[in-house]
């Protein structure tokens, strides 16, 4: 009887977790139109971002410009 | 017997995230408005080929699609392709915008909740589904990409082909 019921509370525990799962779900397919406006981009103006990375890139290309991810160690 | 409701609750869980419109699955029923109020729906186009197109305004692949869907619509219209254009646009007035720059010679429907394109488990952004003449999937199509038309088209000649 106890090992049912702690089975019980186990499975219980697991359909509120896949439960909690649904409650943040990525936008579907046909749902991303307000994240297609031209207000959600990150940058402001597509031509600045465009000149501000060929100028990082011209000036930081020795070290791999804006392509590569420092490892942490600093000397990247 | 005590396990019962937690096994029925999680079965439910997991039960709840099955089901698509795969080749060879018999294709969702909906009955949609268009603009004009009148109601497009799947049943009465059995008997027909049917080009289920699911498509957005903000969606640029679909801007290029329009126009060889009007293409197919003139072609293969009179054999009995049935091409219905689904919106799934939040905004009526976004799906308007496109409609006057990109015209459609075949029904536009909408369906602002996402119903349909749910019961279709749309990948992406166009997608579309080809429907034979006895209402099952035959094809489903992700994205449009130019060199696919031909296949495509040979497809919907296919289908045409079977009574």
């Amino acid at each position: 009887m106890r090992c049912s019921r702690s089975i019980e509370a186990l499975l219980t525990a697991l359909a509120v977790i896949a439960l909690a799962g649904c409650t943040l779900q990525p936008p579907k397919p046909w749902e991303k139109g307000d994240l297609a406006r031209a207000s959600m981009r990150f940058d402001a103006d597509p031509l600045e971002t465009k000149l501000t990375q060929h100028i990082y890139q011209s000036k930081e290309g020795a070290g791999g410009g804006g392509t590569v991810g420092g490892g942490g160690c600093g000397c990247n | 017997m005590r396990l019962r409701p937690a096994l029925v609750l999680v079965g439910l869980v997991y039960a709840l995230s099955a089901h698509a419109a795969a080749p060879g699955a018999a294709a969702p029923p909906f009955a949609l408005p268009t603009a004009g109020g009148e109601i497009v729906s799947l049943a009465p186009l059995r008997g027909r080929v049917v080009y289920v197109d699911f498509w957005a305004s903000w969606c640029a692949p679909c801007r290029r699609s329009f126009p060889w869907m009007n293409e197919l619509q003139a072609r293969y219209a009179k054999d009995g392709l049935a091409i219905v254009g689904i919106n799934v646009d939040k905004r009526r007035e976004d799906a308007e915008r496109f409609l006057r720059d990109t015209p459609a010679s075949f029904p536009v429907v909408y369906d602002a909740k996402g119903g349909t394109p749910a019961a279709y488990d749309v990948k992406g952004m166009p997608s579309s589904y080809l429907i034979d003449r006895s209402g099952n999937v035959a094809a489903v199509e992700e994205g449009f990409h130019d060199e696919r038309r031909d296949e495509i088209e040979a497809r919907i000649r296919a289908l045409l082909a079977q009574h």
